[in-house]
C-alpha cells in the first residue's frame, strides 16, 4: 500500500508552503522520520520528515511550487509492499541518519556552506582505487557514500567489528574533512583583532553588574592558583645588553622580509632559551610524584595576551629550528591564537614558557609557572639605558629578563647558571651566527 | 521548565558557527543534546538565505571579498543579510514543544523578545505589517531567518547594536529595496555595551519562550568544535 505525503501545516496561520527542495529521488528508500523535503514560508525554512518507511514512488509537486497545506506532494510505497525492490542505491545499514550534503541551486561565485561540491572539491584527485582485500572492510553502503563524497574509505579508521568502517565512521570522516578546509578558507582579513572587554554601562540605578566568568577565565584562575600551590616559586632577574641582538636583527631583517616574515626580537630570545635548556637540562624537566622527568623534546610555550584572556601556544621541537623557522612559528602561532584558530595539540606539551610583557612596557615581572613545567622566563621592555662599559658611560639597548623557577627542583645557583647561558647567548657577537 | 544553556562565543566566523549549530541540532534531534542559545558576533559577512535572488546583492562577490566581506549561501529562510562586528547574533537551538509548533508564532515570539529587550534600553520598536523583523518606524533594527528541522530550530536573529550600517549598502536587506537600517547606537546616540544587550536578550527570550536560560560554558575551545 502507498502512503500519501502531504504539505504539513506548520502553524495555525500558515495556509500554504513553498516546496524548495526534494531530499530524496523517486526510487530511493526512505526511513520513517528521515528528512524528505524542505519547505519555505516567510523567513522560515523547514525540513519535513517522511511519514513512513518505504520507497519514494512518486513526486507530485516539483521544487519551487507553492501549494496549500494538506496537498499531497508525494507518495511512498510502504516497505512490505510486494514487487517493489529497493533501488541499488538504497541505504542498507540500519542507521537512518541521512547523508546531509544536499545540492542547491546557487548564484555564481557564492561559496555554499554545504553541498557535494564543497565536500568533494578538496578531496578531488585523492580517490584511490580500493584494493580487493580492503573491500572486505567496507560495506557497499559505505563505499557508495565514500564515492559520492570523493573520499577514500581505506583512509578511514574503522570502529566496527574487525576494524570495519561503519557508516558513522565514514560520515564523521567526511564532516571532519569538510570542516577542515572551511575553517582555513576564511581569509585573514575577516578575522579582526579580538573584541576588547566590552565597556560596562550601568543601566539606571544599577550599582553592580554580575557576570559569570568565561570558561577561559575560570581555567586561568584555577591553573594559576593550582600552580601557586604546587610550585615553590622563586624569581631571579638578569640584565642583558641587547646591542648584538639589535645588530643581528638589523642585518637579517630585510632578508626575512623577503621570506615574508617579520623578524622581532622574540626568535633570538627563544634561541637563547633553547641554548640554556640544552646546557641546563633540569630546567626542561618536571616533577611527577617523587620522580624527575627529563624531556628530550624542547617545546617552548609563548604566552599570548588576548583581550579576552591568555593562551600559550607551543613551538614544538624549538631546538630543531633555525631563526627563520622560529620566527615563522612564533608569528603563525600568535596570529592563530588571536584569531582563535589554534588546535588543541598546539597548546599542549610545552616544556618551558616565555612570556613577553615587555611589549606592553613592563620592565620585569615574576610570572607564575605553567604546570607541570619548572620555569618561566619573563622578557621586559628593551630600552636604551646609560650603562657603564669599560669605566665609561655608554648608551645601550638593555633588557631585564627574569626567571620564575620551582625551588622544589631547581636551586638558585642552577637557575642562575641557566640565566647566564641565556644572557651569554643574547650578548654573543654577530659573527657567531 | 525547559533548561537551556546560553553560549557567549564572542566573535566567530559564520562557517564555524554554522557547523556548531548543525552539530547542536543533530544532537538535540537524536535526544542526546540539550537546548542552547548561541550568542555571538560574526566577522563581516553577507549571507544569502533561500529566497535570495540575483538582485539581493548590490555588489559582486569578488569586490566584496576585496573589502573583507565574505559571501556565503546558507540554508535559512529569508533573503540576503549582513552580519558584522557590533551586531548581536542569536541562534536559539530549541526543540519546540507541541503547543509552540507554529513557525509564524516562533518568528513572532523572537521578534517580541527583541522588542522587549529594546524597550529595556528605552527604544520603542515594533513590527511592520507584512514584513518580518523588528522595526523602528520605517527603519529596520533586527532581522530574523530561521530553519526548522523536526521542530528543532536553528539560525535566528541579528540585532544591530553598534553595527557599522554602511555595510548594508552592499545588499537589498531582506529583499526590500531601499530598506533603511538602524542600530541601537544610532537610535540612542551612544555606543551600547554588547554584554548588557546580551543580558537583556537572554532575559526576554527566557520569559517569552518559558525557558530557564542559564549561562553555559563559554566555549573557548572554538577550535575544538571545528575539529
Amino acid at each position: 500500500m502507498s502512503v500519501d505525503v502531504i504539505m504539513p501545516q506548520m502553524g495555525e496561520s500558515v495556509a500554504e508552503g513553498t516546496l524548495v527542495k526534494w531530499l530524496k529521488q523517486v526510487g530511493e528508500k526512505i526511513e520513517r522520520d528521515e528528512p524528505l523535503f524542505e519547505i519555505s514560508t516567510d523567513k522560515v525554512d523547514a525540513e519535513i520528515p517522511s511519514p513512513a518507511e518505504g520507497i519514494l514512488l512518486e513526486i507530485l509537486v516539483p521544487e519551487g511550487e507553492t501549494v496549500p497545506i494538506n496537498t499531497v506532494v508525494a507518495r511512498i510505497a510502504a516497505e512490505e509492499e510486494a514487487g517493489v525492490k529497493p533501488a541499488p542505491a538504497a541505504p542498507a545499514a540500519p542507521e537512518s541518519e541521512p547523508v546531509s550534503a544536499t545540492a542547491q541551486t546557487k548564484p555564481a561565485d557564492v561559496t555554499p556552506v554545504e553541498g557535494p561540491k564543497a565536500a568533494a572539491a578538496p578531496a578531488s584527485g585523492r580517490v584511490t582505487p580500493i584494493e580487493e582485500k580492503e573491500r572486505a572492510r567496507v560495506s557497499p553502503l559505505v563505499r557508495k557514500i565514500a564515492e559520492e563524497h570523493g573520499v577514500d574509505p581505506t583512509l578511514v579508521r574503522g570502529t566496527g567489528t574487525g576494524g570495519r568502517v561503519t557508516k558513522k565512521d565514514i560520515l564523521k570522516y567526511i564532516v571532519a574533512k569538510r570542516t577542515a578546509p572551511l575553517t582555513q578558507a576564511a581569509p585573514a582579513v575577516q578575522a579582526p583583532s579580538p573584541p576588547g572587554p566590552p565597556p560596562i554601562t550601568f543601566a539606571g540605578d544599577e550599582r553592580v553588574i554580575r557576570e559569570p566568568m568565561s570558561i577561559m577565565r575560570k581555567k586561568i584562575a584555577e591553573h594559576m592558583v593550582m600552580s601557586g600551590r604546587t610550585s615553590a616559586h622563586v624569581c631571579t632577574v638578569f640584565e642583558v645588553d641587547m646591542s648584538n641582538v639589535v645588530k643581528r636583527r638589523d642585518a637579517l631583517k630585510a632578508e626575512f622580509e623577503r621570506e615574508g616574515v617579520k623578524l622581532t626580537y622574540l626568535p633570538f630570545i627563544i634561541q637563547a632559551v633553547v641554548r640554556g635548556l640544552k646546557e641546563v637540562p633540569i630546567m626542561n624537566a618536571s616533577i611527577e610524584g617523587d620522580s624527575i622527568l627529563y624531556k628530550r623534546d624542547i617545546n617552548i610555550g609563548i604566552a599570548v595576551a588576548l583581550d579576552w584572556g591568555l593562551i600559550v601556544p607551543v613551538i614544538k621541537h624549538a631546538d630543531q629550528m633555525n631563526l627563520l623557522g622560529l620566527a615563522r612559528a612564533a608569528v603563525d602561532l600568535a596570529d592563530r591564537a588571536r584569531t582563535k584558530r589554534l588546535s588543541v595539540e598546539e597548546v599542549q606539551d610545552g616544556t618551558f614558557t616565555i612570556t613577553n610583557p615587555g611589549v606592553y612596557g613592563s620592565l620585569f615581572g615574576a610570572p607564575i609557572i605553567s604546570q607541570p613545567q619548572v620555569g618561566i622566563m619573563d622578557v621586559g621592555a628593551i630600552t636604551k639605558r646609560p650603562v657603564v662599559v669599560d669605566d665609561a658611560i655608554a648608551i645601550r639597548p638593555m633588557v631585564y629578563i627574569s626567571l620564575s623557577f620551582d625551588h622544589r627542583l631547581i636551586d638558585g645557583a642552577v637557575a642562575d647558571q641557566f640565566m647566564v647561558v641565556v644572557k651569554r647567548d643574547l650578548q654573543k657577537p654577530q659573527k657567531c651566527d | 521548565m525547559i533548561r537551556c544553556s546560553a553560549y557567549d562565543l564572542g566573535c566567530v566566523p559564520y562557517r564555524e558557527a554554522f557547523i556548531l549549530q548543525r552539530r547542536m541540532v543533530e544532537k538535540l534531534q537524536s535526544g542526546s543534546g540539550e537546548e542552547a542559545l548561541i550568542l555571538l558576533e560574526h566577522p563581516h559577512v553577507i549571507t544569502l538565505g533561500r529566497s535570495a535572488s540575483a538582485d539581493s546583492l548590490l555588489s559582486d562577490p569578488a569586490s566584496l571579498k576585496e573589502r573583507g566581506v565574505d559571501v556565503i549561501e546558507t540554508d535559512r529562510g529569508g533573503d540576503a543579510t549582513y552580519h558584522g562586528p557590533g551586531q548581536l547574533v542569536g541562534y536559539p537551538i530549541f526543540k519546540l514543544e507541541p503547543e509552540r509548533r507554529d513557525i509564524r508564532k516562533y518568528v513572532s515570539d523572537i521578534e517580541l523578545a527583541l522588542i522587549r529587550a529594546l524597550a529595556d534600553f528605552g527604544i520603542e520598536a515594533g513590527r511592520q505589517t507584512g514584513k518580518r523583523g523588528v522595526w523602528i518606524q520605517r527603519k529596520k533594527i533586527a532581522s530574523v531567518g530561521i530553519r526548522i528541522s523536526r521542530w528543532v530550530t536553528c539560525h535566528g536573529f541579528a540585532l544591530n547594536v553598534n553595527t557599522d550600517l554602511s555595510y548594508f549598502e552592499f545588499i537589498n536587506p531582506c529583499g526590500i529595496t531601499g530598506c533603511e537600517m538602524t542600530s541601537m547606537q544610532r537610535e540612542l546616540g551612544v555606543p551600547i555595551s554588547m554584554a548588557s544587550v546580551k543580558r537583556q536578550a537572554v532575559e526576554r527570550l527566557s520569559e517569552i519562550f518559558d525557558r530557564e536560560i542559564v549561562h553555559g560554558v563559554h566555549s573557548n575551545e572554538i577550535t575544538a568544535f571545528a575539529e
